[in-house]
C-alpha cells in the first residue's frame, strides 16, 4: 500500500491531506454564505455609518472648498496683524462666487460657529460687494463693517483652513483652541457639556446600582420559587417589555406628577402636606425613577440565568458546615453570581448612559443627559459634525469601561443567559 | 471511652409537607454513637427526609430528634454540628479543594496554621495530598467525592451523613469508594447516617441497615439479619433476590407450619403468622433451594426448568415449581453431573427453616 512512500492516499490516489483540505474547503465556504447575510448587514448597519460619523466629527472640508483662493493667499500671512491685500483681493473673489451661487449662506453659519457675530458681517457684504470697483479690496471691505478692521475674524477664516480639524471634540468637553492656537476652557457660564457629562455617568451609574439592588432579590426569588409562582413573577418581570417604552415613560409621568397618584398617596398617609408636594418629574428624581424601572428588566434576566444554575444544595451545604445563614450568602452564593452581576450591570450601564427618549420626557432641565444634548445638535442646530463627534466620545466612553470591565472581571465571565 | 447509645435518636417522628399525606409516618430510630447506619428503600420512601430532619434543613411535624440526649428541632443548620456529604457533592465551586476544606475551620474562627494541619491531615486521609490548589471543576467525580467526604469531616464532626453520595459514580468507582468510606468509618470512628436505594453498598458498608418504605422503618437490622431474616414480605422482596409463594396456613405446631398453596403444599417457619386459617406470603432464597439434595430435607419438589442464563461464576435457573413459573436458582458453575436443561424435570429440595411464612403481599 501507499504507507511505503510516507503518504496515504485516499482509493482515489490523491493524496488524504489535499483531500481532507478539499472536503474541509467545501465546508468553510459553505459556514462563510451562511454567515456572509449577518456580515454584510453589520457592515452596512453598524460599521459604515460609525465610519461615516466619524468623518463627519472631523471633517471641515466645506469651509476649505468654498474659500480656495483666500486659504492660498492666507499661506504667508502669520495672523498677528490684518492680512495683506492679495488676501483681501482673495476673499472678495471667493466670496463673489458663493454669493452669486446662493451659497454664501453655509458660509455665514461655519464661520459663525468659528466666531459670533461673523453672520451679520458676512451678510452685509454680500450686499454692498456688487457696488464694488476694481482694486484695493481691502480698503473697500474695511469700509463695510469696522469689524473687518478686527483681526479676530481674520483668524477665524483662517482657523478654518485645514480640511480636518479636532474643534469639535474640544467643544463637546468645553474646550476651544484660542485666537493663539492654545487649547483653553470656555467661559465658565458656557460649561454646560462638562455638567452633562458628568450627570450623564452619575445618573447611569445610579440607575445600574438601583436596578443591582432591586433587580438582586427578585432575581433570587425567581430562581427559587417552585415553577407556578416562578412563571408568573417572570411574566411580570418581562411585562414592560411588551409595552411601548414611550406608553411606560408616559405612565410614568401620570404617576410622578404633582397631583399625580404617588403624590396623592403621600399626603394620604401624611407624609407630605397637601400645599407642599414635592417635584418628582422634570428633575433627576423623575429621570432615576423611570430609567430604574425601564432597565430593571436587563439586570434581572443576566441574575436570574446565573443564580437558577446555582444548585441550592450549596448554600445547605454552607449551613452544614458550621456557617450562618449570612456567612453562607456572602461567602458561598454571592461570589457565584459575580458572572450575573458583572453582565447585568454592564448591561444597564451601557443602556443607561445612552438613554433618550426617558430624560427627555420626564428630566426636564436637571434631567437631561448627553444624548439630549446630542439629539438637540441633530435636529434644531444642524451641527451634525458636533453630534457625530460627542456621539463617538460617547461611544469611546463605553468602550473604555468595556476595556476596564474586562480587565477587572473578564469578559469571559460575563453570563446573559 | 465507652459507647453512647441511642446517641442519635428518632422519638415518633412524623413528617408532612402538603398537610395531606404522611411522608414519614411515627420513625423511631436508634442510633449508637460510632455506628454506621444505612437508611435504604426505595426513592419515595422519606429517608432522605429523615436525613434532612436530622440536618436540620426540614423540621419535624410532630416529634422530636435527639442528639447526644438533646432535643434538635429547634437548633439551626449551621450550630448543630453535623457534617454533610450531598449527592452531587455540593463543593463549592469558586474555591480551591484547600479553601473548600478551609470553610468550616475558619468559620470556626481556627488559626491559619491549625487550618492547615487539619485539612493535609484530611487530604492526606482520603489520598488527595496533592491536590489542595486544584479547583473541584479540574477533578474527577471520583475525587470531587472524596473531597466532598473530606470536607464533611475535617471539622470533626459528631455525626456524618450522606444522602446518596455515590450515586453519580460509575460502577467500578462506586465500589472502591464503598471500600473506602467503610475504612474511614473503621479508622474514625465517627457516627455515620447514610442513605441509598443500593442495597448492594448498604449491605457492604453497614454496621446496621433501617429498611425504609411508606415512610416507616420495616426493618433494622445488621445486613446478615436483614437478608437471611428479612421480617415481612417487603424486606424480603427488596433485598436479595427471593421466590415467593402466596397460600393460606393449614397447620402450624413446634416452630414449623403447612402452607397449602394452590397447588401443593410446603412446610415453612412461620414468622409472622400465628394461626390457621391467615393468608402468607412464603420466601425462599434462591441459594438455599438446592437441586438433587445429598441430605434429607424437609421440602421435596420436582420443577421443569424453563429458562437457563449463564452468569459466569453461577447460573440462573428458571423453574416452574408448585405452579410458580418465576421459581429462580443459582446453581454454582462447579458442580458438574447436573442435568440442568430446557425442559428436563429436576427434584428441588430446601430446609423448612429457610422458607420464612411471612405476611402475604
Amino acid at each position: 500500500m501507499s504507507s511505503e512512500t510516507g503518504k496515504i492516499l485516499t482509493t482515489d490516489g490523491i493524496p488524504l491531506e489535499e483531500s481532507l483540505k478539499q472536503s474541509e474547503k467545501k465546508n468553510k465556504i459553505k459556514a462563510f454564505l451562511l454567515v456572509a447575510p449577518l456580515l454584510l448587514f453589520l457592515i452596512i448597519t453598524y460599521m459604515i455609518p460609525i465610519g461615516d460619523m466619524f468623518s463627519r466629527s472631523i471633517d471641515d472640508k466645506m469651509v476649505t472648498n468654498m474659500l480656495p483662493k483666500t486659504y492660498k493667499a492666507m499661506e504667508n500671512w502669520d495672523g498677528k496683524e490684518l492680512p495683506p491685500e492679495e488676501v483681501f483681493e482673495a476673499f472678495y473673489l471667493d466670496y463673489k462666487i458663493l454669493v452669486k451661487n446662493k451659497t454664501a449662506g453655509k458660509l455665514q453659519t461655519q464661520l459663525n460657529y468659528e466666531k459670533n457675530g461673523f453672520k451679520s458681517v458676512l451678510k452685509k457684504l454680500a450686499r454692498k460687494q456688487k457696488k464694488f470697483g476694481e482694486g484695493n479690496y481691502k480698503e473697500q471691505i474695511m469700509k463695510v463693517h469696522k469689524r473687518w478692521r478686527n483681526v479676530e475674524y481674520w483668524r477665524a477664516i483662517k482657523r478654518r483652513a485645514p480640511s480636518y480639524t479636532y474643534s469639535k471634540y474640544l467643544k463637546g468637553i468645553d474646550m476651544y483652541s484660542n485666537e493663539d492656537g492654545k487649547i483653553v476652557q470656555v467661559t465658565e457660564d458656557r460649561r454646560i457639556h462638562r455638567i452633562l457629562w458628568i450627570r450623564t455617568v452619575e445618573v447611569a451609574f445610579f440607575v445600574t446600582l438601583f436596578c443591582f439592588l432591586m433587580a438582586y432579590p427578585i432575581a433570587h426569588l425567581l430562581a427559587t420559587l417552585p415553577m407556578k409562582y416562578s412563571n408568573l413573577l417572570m411574566i411580570c418581570v418581562l411585562l414592560p417589555f411588551w409595552t411601548s417604552l414611550l406608553v411606560r415613560t408616559a405612565s410614568w409621568m401620570i404617576l410622578l406628577q404633582q397631583q399625580g397618584i404617588v403624590n396623592d398617596f403621600f399626603v394620604w398617609i401624611g407624609l407630605v402636606a397637601d400645599d407642599n408636594r414635592p417635584e418628582m418629574m422634570y428633575n433627576k428624581t423623575g429621570t432615576y425613577v423611570a430609567m430604574t424601572q425601564i432597565l430593571l428588566p436587563f439586570m434581572v434576566l443576566p441574575l436570574y440565568s446565573v443564580m437558577k444554575t446555582i444548585s441550592p444544595s450549596l448554600m445547605r451545604a454552607g449551613k452544614s458546615l458550621g456557617a450562618t445563614p449570612a456567612t453562607a450568602f456572602f461567602k458561598v452564593y454571592f461570589p457565584l453570581t459575580i458572572p450575573g452581576i458583572g453582565a447585568g450591570c454592564l448591561l444597564v450601564f451601557i443602556l443607561a448612559i445612552g438613554y433618550y427618549i426617558t430624560p427627555a420626557l420626564v428630566g426636564g432641565a436637571s434631567g437631561t443627559l448627553i444624548s439630549n444634548q446630542i439629539a438637540y445638535h441633530m435636529k434644531s442646530t444642524l451641527d451634525w459634525s458636533f453630534a457625530s463627534a460627542m456621539g463617538l466620545m460617547l461611544l469611546t466612553g463605553v468602550l473604555v469601561i468595556y476595556w476596564i470591565y474586562n480587565k477587572l472581571v473578564g469578559v469571559d465571565n460575563i453570563k446573559l443567559g | 471511652m465507652s459507647k453512647k447509645e441511642d446517641f442519635v435518636k428518632f422519638d415518633k417522628v412524623d413528617k408532612s409537607y402538603d398537610g395531606k399525606v404522611l411522608v414519614v409516618k411515627d420513625l423511631n430510630l436508634d442510633i449508637e454513637e460510632g455506628e454506621f447506619v444505612t437508611m435504604l428503600g426505595p426513592s419515595g420512601s422519606g429517608k432522605t427526609t429523615c436525613l434532612m430532619m436530622l440536618a436540620g434543613f426540614e423540621t419535624p411535624t410532630n416529634g422530636e430528634i435527639y442528639l447526644d440526649k438533646n432535643p434538635i428541632s429547634n437548633i439551626p443548620p449551621h450550630k448543630r454540628g453535623i457534617g454533610m456529604v450531598f449527592q452531587n457533592y455540593a463543593l463549592f465551586p469558586h474555591m480551591t479543594v484547600f479553601e473548600n476544606l478551609a470553610f468550616p475551620l475558619k468559620v470556626r474562627k481556627m488559626s491559619q496554621v491549625e487550618i492547615e494541619k487539619k485539612v493535609d491531615k484530611a487530604l492526606s486521609m482520603v489520598s488527595l495530598g496533592g491536590f489542595a490548589n486544584r479547583m473541584p471543576g479540574q477533578l474527577s467525580g471520583g475525587q470531587q467525592q472524596r473531597v466532598a467526604v473530606a470536607r464533611a469531616l475535617v471539622f470533626d464532626p459528631s455525626v456524618v451523613l450522606m444522602d446518596e453520595p455515590l450515586g453519580a459514580l460509575d460502577k467500578n468507582l462506586r465500589e472502591s469508594m464503598q471500600y473506602e468510606i467503610k475504612h474511614i468509618h473503621e479508622s474514625i470512628g465517627v457516627t455515620v447516617v447514610y442513605v441509598t436505594h443500593d442495597q448492594g453498598e448498604a449491605l457492604t458498608m453497614s454496621n446496621r441497615i433501617a429498611v425504609f418504605n411508606d415512610g416507616k422503618v420495616q426493618q433494622l437490622s445488621s445486613p446478615d439479619k436483614l437478608y437471611e431474616e428479612p421480617v415481612n414480605s417487603f424486606v424480603a422482596e427488596f433485598i436479595g433476590e427471593n421466590n415467593t409463594f402466596g397460600g393460606e396456613v393449614s397447620e402450624i405446631s413446634n416452630g414449623t407450619c403447612r402452607v397449602k398453596l394452590e397447588k401443593g403444599e410446603i412446610i415453612a417457619n412461620p414468622i409472622s403468622v400465628k394461626s390457621v386459617g391467615e393468608k402468607t406470603t412464603v420466601s425462599i432464597r434462591p441459594e438455599r433451594a438446592l437441586i438433587n439434595p445429598k441430605d434429607r430435607m424437609d421440602n421435596n419438589q420436582k420443577g421443569k426448568i424453563e429458562e437457563v442464563i449463564y452468569h459466569g461464576d453461577h447460573t440462573r435457573v428458571r423453574l416452574n415449581l408448585l405452579g410458580n413459573s418465576e421459581f429462580i436458582l443459582k446453581v454454582p458453575n462447579s458442580s458438574q453431573n447436573l442435568d440442568i436443561k430446557l425442559g428436563n424435570e429436576i427434584n428441588i429440595g430446601w430446609n423448612s427453616h429457610d422458607a420464612r411464612a411471612l405476611d402475604p403481599k
